[in-house]
């Protein structure tokens, strides 16, 4: 009894102490707390009212303002200082001419681009055709990441000032298409002279390109942008992009961006946070795109990837069976809490509808039936005869397989989980396996995994990057950004070559091809799609309104300012926002 | 006196070299690459542009040698000064990278480790035999320094940051200013050190006091105290002969917990994201960064070392017997 009391002062006593100075804590930092809830309380560089805060684009402090490098650039560098050609807008499926006036094919193998007049660089220089010719050659340097595109284009060169001619020697039109709205034209008169070495490993600190945005500042943890006088769309169709000052803050964790968000200091977190859904809902001032399921806008598709160079993964009818024994809906709703929409079996993004054939998919489409797998595995041959529970091949060897997806991103593990009890309930033993984010790209890239989910391939122009990403052949020693599943059929990758070469005009011809590709698909099932990941974005109106959302009279954009997304809607947000105050 | 410190370093240079090479073989002894893992964050649809790059950035960053060459490449470099280029945050060397960080990093763990020293020696030397103060001290101590850094970090983040709103949660200063010596900008960088120094200096006071009550309690029963207290000497006077003589093992001691601050400041950084080593420890790890990687552990071998030798240079200082022994070695 006296030893419980001895125990029980102190307790009070720590509990008194802490109560005493957090009351205490309070009146002497009073004056400072408004600056700790807003950053732009008071005394900072950057005015409230005039600054954009955003985070969840950046993972990790700016390195380079290189807009060749466009996977680790400080994001903004293309799309805010460097613009492409056109914009791709998802909702109506059009490129919008930006930096060009017009492109047209002029013959089969010769595409004409008119360029925009009146349009300057930041140093005052013109922007002419021999920059965007420039561009493009130097694509010619092998490390340059669209290299590749000289393997069927022949040359781009500046008939006069604003005219430029790409001649090609195979006319690949969706890729073109793509590449229009992707890559970041940069001037000739500063670039001209780099070594391939400054080119693809320059740091490039002063960035002077065509964009709405300036370099301001940088440090570990925040990416400055300032607002550039005399932005080009300004006079030609006359929008204004509205915050002064970007702020983007590098990622750490989802608590802190949580944590920033709830305080007010974030006005666009583009981070996955989980259990947005009840924040969305309840009073916290928070807006994503939709008001209900699924919240976001998708951006891409969660795949299954099964390596089918493994037994029994080689087995169409094994792999039949695992597609119907996940259980999609668990996932959605369980794991995410209806934050992302499960995927349609030809696993094509609705942004493509219109390029599913429905016919095909009622014939040959999946969805999750236990009995419907148990039946394929027992057709197949494969039956549990030592009574484990778990099936084995027909020749009798067992089955047992890793679910690979990387360590600590949690939702990924979660929904890993669901699909392995899936698995298990049909008699497939599947164990979800967490190995670190590196080992992962590694026996995934070698093809020394079992099963992993993989979501690389982004919305794009054109559902061609998709049945590349499924078909690619030839399957080389190391598969580093398609087909990790090896799976080779002839079939799928020469349709696929096919729809490479209608142009994206014609839709009909489209069609044609992709309805073939998902009848491949859906009857060889070389990978299963899963659900379709969003394009993660949490809005709040204390200073900006009029954030893109499903609610009318609002603008339809990707509310988002992520890496390759600027020229998909991003800076038209940007021009649309309106501050909250006045 | 000579003998004794030349000893110290040459074991300060054995534990250098051994240290310095588990740090560089480790991480090429984990799965992975790191090209590959680079190229395949990179989100690029051509596997022929892939192929390209990542023979390209294999041999920029030396990852195509035999091992022991790189082994040497890199004790070559690392005696010019050269620490590599960092493949997480490319281009830059990652000396800048570390130089940057490093400032933080010691604001928070310097105050920290005095501070808590001395505030919780002397508490704890306070508290001993006092039957109210210990019966407080020692419990509260126990839950301190047996609470994880990162655990408290959270609390206080939660308490202060998000609950009470008097604390921001994250970086260094506010995200509206820009570096300067203005009072305001001042003001923001101590408002954001203050809860990641407060995990740490709390946590490590807790174990000094508990430390040093223990020893006070343990120098009160001594010969030379009762001796003291026989000729009628004050309680005030003996107390502080204990004390001197129980701070001994207590400077030992801080230079054993040296490492584990070191942990948990690397923790604490993460948990505010506040943007100093163990910041870039994590990252170096999760994007396997060699070459920061190596640099970071080694600015923190070469820290702890250090500050070994000099708590080595303060026992000899403080405690005079050391130096008689020593002298009569000579």
């Amino acid at each position: 009894m006296r030893r419980r009391t001895r125990l029980l002062i102190p307790l009070l006593a720590a509990g008194l102490i802490a109560a005493c100075s957090g009351g205490g804590g309070t009146p002497t930092q009073g004056p400072q707390a408004g600056t700790a809830v807003a950053p732009g309380g008071g005394g900072g560089s950057f005015p409230r009212n005039e600054t954009l805060y955003t985070s969840g684009t950046q993972w990790g402090p700016p390195a380079n303002w290189n807009p060749l490098r466009e996977w680790d650039f400080a994001t903004g560098t293309k799309g805010l200082v460097y613009e492409t050609l056109f914009l791709y807008d998802p909702n109506t499926d059009k490129l919008t001419p930006w930096l060009a006036e017009s492109g047209d094919w002029t013959s089969d193998t010769e595409y004409t681009l008119k360029l925009r007049q009146g349009i300057t660089w930041a140093d005052g220089k013109p922007l002419t055709a021999a920059d965007v010719a420039f561009t493009f050659e130097l694509g010619k340097m092998e490390t340059v990441p669209y290299h590749p595109v000289w393997s069927w284009l022949k040359s781009a060169e500046a008939v006069d000032d604003l005219t430029v001619k790409f001649t090609f020697t195979e006319a690949n039109y969706q890729q073109w298409a793509n590449n229009l709205y992707s890559r970041a034209i940069v001037p000739k008169h500063i670039w001209e002279g780099r070594s391939e070495d400054e080119v693809m490993n320059g740091v490039n600190e002063k960035p002077v390109g065509t964009g709405p945005y300036a370099y301001q500042s940088h440090d570990q943890d925040r990416m400055v942008w300032v607002k550039r006088d005399g932005w080009w769309a300004t006079k030609a169709l006359g929008k204004d992009v509205k915050p002064k000052y970007i702020v983007d803050i590098v990622n750490s964790s989802n608590e802190v961006a949580m944590g920033m968000l709830l305080q007010k200091g974030l006005d666009l977190s583009t981070n996955f946070l989980p259990g947005m859904a009840n924040l969305v809902k309840g009073n916290f001032g928070i807006q994503t795109y939709y008001n209900e399921p699924p919240f976001m806008l998708p951006a891409n598709t969660a795949w299954l990837w099964l390596n089918t160079t493994k037994k029994p993964m080689d087995d169409v009818a094994f792999r039949k069976a695992v597609a119907y024994s996940v259980d999609t809906k668990k996932i959605v709703e369980g794991v995410y809490g209806n934050l992302v929409k499960a995927s349609s079996p030809t696993g094509l993004l609705p942004q493509w509808d219109k390029y599913i054939d429905q016919s095909v998919v009622s014939r040959l489409g999946f969805s999750y039936d236990p009995d419907k797998a148990k039946k394929l595995l027992a057709d197949a041959g494969y039956k549990d005869g030592d009574g484990d529970g778990y099936v084995e091949s027909p020749t009798g060897s067992k089955i047992s397989l890793k679910l690979i997806v990387p360590a600590g991103w949690t939702d990924w593990m979660e929904a890993s989980r669901v699909i392995s009890a899936g698995a298990k309930a049909v008699g497939i033993n599947v164990e979800a396996d967490f190995p670190d984010y590196n080992a992962l790209v590694d026996s995934r890239n070698s093809g020394k995994y079992d099963m992993v989910i993989n979501n690389d391939k982004q919305l794009s122009n054109t559902p061609w990057l998709y049945y590349d990403y499924i078909f690619r052949l030839p399957v080389q020693k190391l598969q580093t950004v398609t087909n990790f599943g090896r799976y080779e059929s002839k079939k799928g990758w020469g349709l696929t070559q096919q729809l490479d070469a209608v142009k994206p005009d014609d839709v009909a011809g489209m069609q044609k091809i992709t309805s073939q590709l998902q009848e491949v698909q859906l009857e060889e099932m070389p990978v299963i799609p899963l659900w379709y990941n969003g394009l993660w974005s949490q809005t709040t109106n204390s200073v900006w309104k009029n954030w893109p959302s499903s609610a009318q009279g609002t603008p339809k954009y990707a509310p988002t300012v992520w890496r390759n997304w600027l020229e998909m809607g991003g800076v038209l947000m940007l021009t649309e926002l309106q501050p909250a105050a006045g | 006196m000579r003998r004794y410190f030349g000893r110290k370093l040459l074991i300060y240079g054995l534990t250098f070299f051994v240290a310095v090479t588990i740090n560089w073989s480790i991480p090429r002894f984990m799965p992975g690459d790191p090209v590959q893992s680079m190229l395949s964050r990179a989100n690029i649809s051509q596997p022929e542009a892939v192929e390209a790059m990542r023979v390209h950035y294999t041999n920029l960053f030396g990852l195509d040698l035999p091992l022991w060459k790189q082994y040497l490449n890199f004790w070559g470099a690392l005696l010019k000064g050269d620490l590599g280029i960092s493949i997480w945050l490319f281009p830059t060397p990652v000396t800048d990278v570390i130089v940057r960080a490093v400032p933080y990093t010691l604001a928070l763990l310097i105050p920290a480790i005095l501070l808590s020293w001395v505030a919780g020696n002397r508490f704890g030397a306070f508290a001993a035999r006092r039957t109210w103060l210990d019966n407080t001290v020692l419990p509260v101590g126990y839950v301190l320094t047996a609470t994880p850094y990162m655990w408290l970090a959270i609390l206080l983040a939660w308490a202060l940051g998000i609950v009470a709103g008097i604390f921001p949660v994250a970086g260094a200063y506010s995200f509206a200013m820009e570096p300067s010596w203005s009072p305001a900008f001042l003001a923001s960088l101590a408002q954001h050190w203050f809860l990641p120094f407060a995990s740490l200096f709390l946590v490590a006071f807790g174990g000094w006091a508990i430390g040093m009550r223990n020893m006070i309690i343990y120098e009160l029963e001594a010969d030379y105290v009762h001796y003291l207290e026989a000729l009628g000497a004050s309680r005030r006077l003996v107390r502080r002969y204990a004390f001197r003589n129980a701070i001994l093992p207590q400077i030992t001691g801080l230079a054993l917990q040296l490492g584990v601050l070191v942990a948990g400041a690397l923790v604490t950084e993460i948990v505010f994201s506040y943007p100093g080593l163990g910041h870039l420890i994590l990252q170096a790890i999760q994007n396997q960064d060699f070459f920061l990687l190596q640099g970071t552990f080694l600015f923190v071998v070469i820290g702890v070392l250090i500050a070994n030798f000099v708590i080595d240079i303060v026992y000899v200082l403080v405690d005079p017997r050391t130096r008689t022994g020593m002298g009569g070695a000579a």
